[in-house]
Parts: C-alpha cells; sequence; structure tokens
C-alpha cells in the first residue's frame, strides 16, 4: 500500500519542473551569442550565471595559479576605476559578482536589481573586457591567495585532492593543482594575468543562463554589450586525459587526529549511452541525501565515518569515479576494508529490484526541487549546456531515470567498478596502512 | 492571485514593504505550538522547519554535547516510522531532510513537494514526543559524533582555536562550551541522558513550526491541529534562563600554538548585546558596524591596514546578531611577513580607535544600508534562508513583528549611534585576544 502511493506521488513529483521545462527560451543575440532564459517576474532582480570552457588546464605548467588570480582579480579594477573605485560602484548598485577558476572552466555570476540593471551590467562588462591588474591589487590579492596555498600545505583534503589528480591524470594538465603552487603564485607577472586573461575567455565557448526580470527581446542586445568586445574564438583545447587506473594505495602523513581517505578510479563520460544507469547505481551505493550501501555500512552500522560518499566526476576532459571518507586513525583502514568489499560486491552482485525502484522516486521527486531560486536555476541552465545537453533534457530527464531497467544499472556497475583497480589516497596518520 | 499580491508588496517603497508582514501569517495551537507560515509561490515546493526552543546553551552542566547528540538520535525511528523510515519516506518522496543544533535552537527540516506536507508533519509530530531509542543506536551514533568532532573541530587548528576562544570569553554562561561538546563527555553521554533532554524539551509548547513555500496558511493550520495538535504540553517549562555573566574585569590573552598552521593570525572577541523583543536598536547598529569596519574591501580596516600601511594579508569583523542572552563582536587579523602578532594587534587597536574617533564616512554608511535593502530583495528568491531567518529569531526570544521591522532598524541607524554602539562594546575588560602561531622553533 505504501509503495502504491509512493508511485503516485513519484507521477505527481515528476510533473513539476514543467514550469521551468516549458518556459526556458534559447535566446541568440543579434552578435551571435546563445543564452538560456527562464523569465521570472516575481522578485525585481536578475540572475546571471556563465562559464568558458578552459579555465586552468590552460596554462603553461610554469604558470599554475594564473588562472585563479587572474579572476580573482577581476574585481581588482577595471577601465576607469581602480580597486576601490570598483568596490565602491558594486556597493552603491547592490549586485553581487562572483569569479572564480576551476580545472576546466572559469565562471561568472552576477545577481542584481531590476533597477540598477543596466549600470550592473555595465560594470561586470568592464570586469570582464578590460581588467587593470593594478600592481596595487595584485600584490594585495596575491598575498592572500599565497596565504591560502601554504594553510592548504596542513589541509588534509586539498592534499589528497592533489595526490589523487596526480596519480590518475600523470601529466596531463589536470594531475596539476588548479590553484598552483606557492612558488608559482609568487613569480607571477601583471602579463602573466593578461595572457591568462585572454586564454579564458571567447565567445565561442562560453555557456549562459539567466533568470529573472526580463524578455528575451531585451536580453538579446544586453548578451552582445557584455561579451560582444571579446575575441570570437579562443586557443585549442587540451585532449581528454587518458586516466591512469592503477590499484594503490598512497598514504601522505599528516598529523591529525583523523585520516582522510579518497578513493576511486576512472569514470564514465556524460556522453555515454550507460551514464544515466551509472548515475542511478552510483546514489544507490554511495550518493549523497539518500541512505546509500555505503553511509548504511560505514556509517550507520558501524560509526566509522560522519560522511562517506561517492560521485561521478564525469569531466569531458577526464571523467573519474571518486568517494571520500574520513575515520579516525584507528579506524580507517577498517573503513576502506568496508568500502572495498562494497566496491566488490556491488560489481558482482548487483543491485536490487527494490533498491532501484526506491532510488528513482528519490532522484525523480528531488530533480525539480533543484529548480529553487533564480540564482540555482541560472546556474542549472548553465551546467546543462556546458555538459552539452538539449534543452529537452530539462523536461525529458526524469523520464529518462525511469526507464532505467535493472539491467541497464548492472550493466553499467560492471562497466563502472573496477575493485583492483582502486586507487587510495589517504591524508593522516592511518594505523595500519602503508608501512 | 496570490502572485500579484507578492508582487505588489514588492512595488512598494523599499522601507514600506520591508515592514510590512507581506506573506507572513501566524498561529498558535492550544498546546503551544507556534506556527508562522511563509507563503512563496513560484514553484510547488515547501520548506517543512521545527524548531526547538532548547539548545548547545540548554546542554546540563557536564553534559556537553547532549542538545546535538538528541539531533542525531531523532533519526533513529519510532514505532510507526521504525528504524530509518523517517528519512527513507523522504528521500522516497524525492525530498531532501536534515537538522541542526545551535546555541539557542535545534531546527529540523525538509524540503518537498508542496504536495507533500501532510506526511512530513505526520511524521515530524510523531518524533516529537514517541522517539524509540537502544542502547546500541545510542552506541553507534556516539560513535558518528567523535567522528564528526574530528572531522569539523579537530580537523583544522582554527577549529580548536576557536573552541579555546569561546571556553575564554564566558566566564559564566555556558555557551562558553562546544556546540558538539567537550571529546570527554561527549563519550559518557547515556542514554537516559539523552531520554531526559528529550522528554522535557521537545514538547508543542517549547516548539515553533515554519512552513515557507506553496501553502495556503488556512490549510497549513489545519494540517498543523491535525498531526501537531494532540501532541500533549511538557507541564512545567520554565521560562528560559541561563547562567549570565558577572562583570567582566579582565581581559584575557590566549597564544595556541599548533604544527599545522602556516599563517598566524589574532582573533578578537568582544562581549556584546544581540537583538532584544521590541529593541533592535544596539544591535542592528552592531551590525552596521560590522560591515564599515571589516565587511569589505571598501571597508574600514580593510582600506587602512591592507591597502594603505599594508601589514595586513587579511583583516575583518564579525557580529551575530541573533542570541538569547547576548553575542560577540569579533576583529580577526592576519598580518604579513614580519609584522609579529603583537604589532598586528597594536595596528588593530590604533585603526579602531581612530574609526571611533573620526566617525564613519557617511557615503560608506549609505552604500552599507543600499547592500541592506537590496538584501531584502534577494532574500525572498532564497525560501529556506527566509524560514530560517524567522527560525532563529523566534527561538532567540524575538518576535515575528522584531524580524518584520529588522531592516527598518538597520535602516534608521545613524554614524553617532555607529559610535556610540561601538564605544560600549570595545571594553578590553570584557574582551579575549587570540594568538594563532606554529608550533615553536618551527618557523
Amino acid at each position: 500500500m505504501i509503495r502504491l502511493l509512493c508511485i503516485l506521488f513519484v507521477f505527481l513529483a515528476a510533473s513539476l519542473p514543467a514550469r521551468a521545462a516549458t518556459d526556458v527560451v534559447e535566446v541568440t543575440s543579434p552578435g551571435g551569442i546563445t543564452a538560456w532564459l527562464v523569465q521570472e517576474r516575481g522578485i525585481p532582480m536578475l540572475a546571471l550565471s556563465m562559464e568558458f570552457t578552459g579555465g586552468a588546464m590552460m596554462e603553461p605548467d610554469e604558470k599554475l595559479g594564473a588562472t585563479t588570480l587572474m579572476m580573482g582579480l577581476l574585481e581588482g579594477g577595471a577601465g576607469a576605476l581602480d580597486a576601490l573605485g570598483f568596490a565602491t560602484r558594486a556597493e552603491e548598485l547592490a549586485v553581487r559578482l562572483g569569479f572564480s577558476a576551476g580545472r576546466s572552466e572559469v565562471s561568472v555570476s552576477a545577481t542584481m536589481l531590476t533597477e540598477n540593471r543596466a549600470e550592473s551590467l555595465a560594470l561586470l562588462r568592464s570586469a570582464l573586457i578590460e581588467p587593470r591588474f593594478d600592481a596595487e591589487a595584485l600584490e594585495r590579492v596575491r598575498g592572500q591567495f599565497l596565504a591560502s596555498l601554504r594553510m592548504d600545505e596542513t589541509d588534509p583534503g586539498a592534499q589528497a585532492r592533489h595526490a589523487f589528480a596526480a596519480a590518475a591524470y600523470g601529466d596531463h594538465p589536470f594531475g596539476r593543482p588548479t590553484d598552483g603552487t606557492v612558488e608559482t603564485v609568487a613569480a607571477l607577472t601583471r602579463q602573466d594575468l593578461l595572457d591568462a586573461h585572454a586564454r579564458a575567455f571567447a565567445r565561442d565557448r562560453v555557456f549562459i543562463g539567466v533568470v529573472g526580470d526580463i524578455s528575451a527581446e531585451e536580453l538579446g542586445p544586453l548578451l552582445d554589450e557584455l561579451l560582444g568586445d571579446l575575441p570570437a574564438t579562443g586557443p585549442a583545447l587540451p585532449e581528454p586525459a587518458e586516466v591512469i587506473d592503477e590499484g594503490e594505495t598512497i598514504v601522505i602523513p599528516m598529523p591529525a587526529p583523523q585520516s582522510l581517505a579518497r578513493f576511486g578510479h576512472s569514470g564514465i563520460h556524460r556522453d555515454d549511452p550507460d551514464f544515466i544507469p551509472a548515475y542511478v547505481f552510483n546514489q544507490i551505493f554511495g550518493g549523497g541525501g539518500f541512505p546509500s550501501r555505503l553511509s548504511e555500512e560505514v556509517r550507520e552500522k558501524r560509526g566509522l565515518t560522519y560522511g562517506i560518499s561517492t560521485g561521478l566526476a564525469s569531466d569531458p576532459f577526464g571523467a573519474l569515479f571518486l568517494g571520500s571518507v574520513t575515520s579516525a586513525n584507528e579506524t580507517i583502514a577498517e573503513a576502506l576494508e568496508v568500502t572495498r568489499a562494497e566496491w566488490a560486491r556491488a560489481r558482482e552482485q548487483g543491485v536490487t529490484e527494490e533498491e532501484l525502484a526506491e532510488v528513482k522516486q528519490f532522484l525523480t521527486g528531488a530533480y525539480p526541487l533543484r529548480f529553487d531560486g533564480n540564482a540555482r536555476i541560472a546556474s542549472i541552465l548553465r551546467g546543462f549546456q556546458a555538459a552539452g545537453l538539449p534543452k529537452s533534457y530539462i523536461a525529458e530527464r526524469n523520464a529518462m531515470i525511469e526507464s532505467v531497467t535493472l539491467e541497464d544499472v548492472n550493466r553499467a556497475a560492471r562497466r563502472l567498478l573496477k575493485p583492483e583497480k582502486l586507487r587510495v589516497v589517504v591524508v593522516g596518520q592511518p594505523e595500519g596502512m602503508g608501512d | 492571485m496570490k502572485f500579484l499580491f507578492v508582487l505588489s508588496f514588492l512595488l512598494l517603497p523599499a522601507a514600506a514593504w520591508a515592514s510590512s508582514p507581506g506573506a507572513v501569517t501566524t498561529s498558535r495551537l492550544d498546546n503551544g505550538l507556534e506556527i508562522v507560515v511563509i507563503e512563496d509561490h513560484r514553484a510547488p515546493v515547501v520548506t517543512h522547519m521545527l524548531w526547538y526552543r532548547v539548545g548547545a546553551g540548554d546542554d546540563p552542566m557536564g553534559k556537553s554535547g547532549i542538545a546535538h547528540f538528541l539531533e542525531h538520535l531523532l533519526f533513529k525511528g519510532t514505532e510507526k516510522f521504525p528504524g530509518d523510515r523517517f528519512q527513507a519516506n523522504v528521500a522516497a518522496n524525492g525530498g531532501s531532510d536534515n537538522a541542526f543544533t545551535s546555541y539557542d535552537y535545534t531546527g529540523y527540516f525538509q524540503r518537498v513537494a508542496a504536495d507533500r506536507l501532510d506526511l512530513m508533519m505526520e511524521m515530524e509530530a510523531d518524533r516529537m514526543r514517541k522517539l524509540v531509542l537502544t542502547p546500541e543506536d545510542v552506541a553507534t551514533e556516539r560513535d558518528v559524533i567523535l567522528e564528526e568532532r574530528r572531522s569539523q573541530v579537530e580537523r583544522s587548528p582554527g577549529g580548536l582555536f576557536n573552541e579555546q576562544m569561546r571556553a575564554a570569553i564566558y566566564l559564566n554562561n555556558p555557551k562558553g562550551r562546544p556546540i558538539i561538546g567537550w571529546e570527554h563527555e561527549i563519550r559518557d553521554l547515556q542514554l537516559e541522558d539523552a531520554l531526559a533532554f528529550y522528554r522535557r524539551y521537545y514538547a508543542p509548547n517549547n516548539a515553533i513550526l515554519i512552513v515557507a513555500g506553496d501553502v495556503e496558511p488556512d490549510a497549513v493550520f489545519a494540517l498543523a491541529e491535525t498531526h501537531y495538535g494532540p501532541l500533549e504540553p511538557t507541564q512545567g517549562l520554565e521560562p528560559r534562563a541561563r547562567p549570565s555573566e558577572p562583570p567582566q574585569r579582565a581581559e584575557r590573552r590566549l597564544t595556541y600554538r599548533d604544527a599545522r598552521v602556516r599563517q598566524p593570525y589574532l582573533s578578537r572577541s568582544y562581549l556584546a548585546p544581540s537583538r532584544r523583543a521590541g529593541n533592535n536598536a544596539d544591535a542592528a547598529a552592531l551590525s552596521v558596524l560590522a560591515r564599515l569596519l571589516g565587511g569589505s574591501v571598501t571597508s574600514f580596516l580593510v582600506q587602512r591596514l591592507e591597502v594603505e600601511e599594508k601589514v595586513m594579508i587579511s583583516v575583518g569583523a564579525a557580529y551575530g546578531p541573533n542570541g538569547l542572552d547576548g553575542s560577540t563582536f569579533g576583529l580577526y587579523a592576519a598580518p604579513v611577513d614580519g609584522v609579529s602578532l603583537e604589532q598586528a594587534a597594536a595596528a588593530l587597536d590604533r585603526a579602531v580607535a581612530d574609526f571611533l574617533d573620526q566617525g564613519p564616512d557617511l557615503e560608506a554608511l549609505e552604500r552599507v544600508k543600499a547592500g541592506i535593502r537590496a538584501s531584502e530583495i534577494y532574500a525572498l528568491d532564497s525560501q529556506q534562508s527566509r524560514a530560517r531567518a524567522y527560525g532563529s529569531a523566534l527561538t532567540s526570544g524575538l518576535t515575528v513583528e522584531d524580524v518584520a521591522s529588522w531592516t527598518d532598524a538597520l535602516d534608521a541607524v545613524t554614524a553617532e549611534d555607529v559610535i556610540a554602539a561601538g564605544r560600549a562594546v570595545f571594553r578590553r575588560e570584557s574582551s579575549v585576544t587570540g594568538y594563532v602561531l606554529p608550533e615553536e622553533g618551527a618557523e
């Protein structure tokens, strides 16, 4: 009876994202820039989310960190405004700007009031097109950046991330620390930032989501004003990485009462026909927000951790299936042993019909809840485009989840899981490991 | 229709609509449960939150961490929804759920499609009075919490240092203890401790229900009556009164050393007033002061110490206006290489003294207020943060009217108010200054 009700609920829930789905308009500006727009008049504000493919992987080895520092300095003065002038203007307009650098993209977000829209977009345009990289602002932001890099030296999460990437990606740019090192960042010059800027921004690699108090007709010309002065094309992107799969355990000693482990191997690409089944499998196995197998075995039954999870890191330039767990130095070995056993069990036995039914209810019901708030929707629209998904995906996604069969999910699990290739990086003072 | 209503109140001038209750409706059940409904009809989604007026500040002496421990245990099931049925039901309905513990409150929430509110209320009401706990649940969850403590507190030097700072700023108030608890006391927490705390404080007359989203107030009140209405209140629950601070007469100084420290910094904490029901003026002035001093690149301390004198890598100010029995005002500073923490502290003190002597730049004050007014509009974009604003205020002794008038209170702050509030709070005898350094000889 309960199950029947749940299925009915899910049917109702599945209809929820309809509003966002039917209301997404693809806008192409007179100058040829494309954006996905949801018009939302309820609040007098506009949320804009953009990403440009490229990011830190475009850097030469000796300029690591240039992209992150460059993005951090876009707010540090532009056009006629120095750092103080720029920040003052942003405060007067109450516009919220966000700039960040990732491994394979740079991201820009802006939230603004409708009444200040034109001025806010002009300020953002200035930051994107004509940043100054003044010496004064450069040294100030570099100082903060170096302090955070030094702090990363004793941060278990950062150390595990770096070690795993280096081992999994080898000589590919993905094997390097995205934010660079103390040495490379200390040596960066203003010219390096100008170069990083030129590598990062071009109109042929941008994905844009817009939500708010604006019509398609109004948005088109604004996109041209905002981005029209960027170069039409940018430098060639690197080839995707060949992930190095090798079963190994790497221990990085660090004085702390708890160990942090990062584990995984190659994953699955977004455009692989088995991606959706693999996504469903991951949710059952170690996905967050759901009573996953790993969480049940490692946390609920044994109390070995506060949190364990896995995820598909399906970057088009190098896909991984990754997990992480923290546990006391005395118990991390046991937590990893249980994890390994689950890895092997899931590969050999797959998941059950019941697990599949439950996870479908969860995934299809949770999906529309993501479309919550202008800023979040803008970011989702941008992300779907960057992942190469068509506009129709928004409406069809839940049906795609529903149509996954037990055979599909277990086939995907067998492809995805490579127990003998599991690489484990442990940071801490783990007992019974690595000596 | 409702959509139009929301729209129309937004079109009113900022000061007028900010103080308007807008789409916020309240009610109260006979058993004492307070209800707040915040309408947001943009998407068919609802946030269902139950807040208890009890938190880590109410942990009995020697039992630090019990409020937080109980928060974890509330997910262990009831007779009607045994084991992990609660979370499984939320997940099966595509929802997300979680809980949080602070000094003044413990809260539980689910986000689901609006038509699942009934089930969420049924389950949340059920675990208010009918939790079933076994010794095994308690033992396993204690281990999970010790892991949480290692992850959240012990993993970074900053986490351990902050605990020492709190312990030093409060001479008598139990808020000097960590929310998660001291490790040795967590190890001793027992099933009976959790149950005693639960039976006393988890009751309708000690709770506030907040429902935000695509709902009608009357329908919410009716559902609440059905599910929460039959629950028995705790008799003899006295008004919350926790041990308060005596006059503080001596400034305190700490030095924390940790081999993992790579960037030395200092932190200063002053005892400060919080918002009081019907009187938000002091807290509003302190909130504005924190933004003027250290809230952004344009702020006084950043301009003076990072840009002009170039003695700091990073400097900031922080103040939390909510708190059942007071709050703290914080300053922090990380000096550049070659500047000692003693020198940094002296530079920071000089800068703050100069700020109080000169008074704030009036244009800067205006920009802070523009930001505050815009925040009200941006806040409408997040259903969950609106619900949290009400929950944290109401569990800190404030009223719905205080929440509604908070933007007005901030907007009314004058330059004189800012200076007066700063002079009243920046008393060294009610402060702690902490230095964070690498191990001696490690540099």
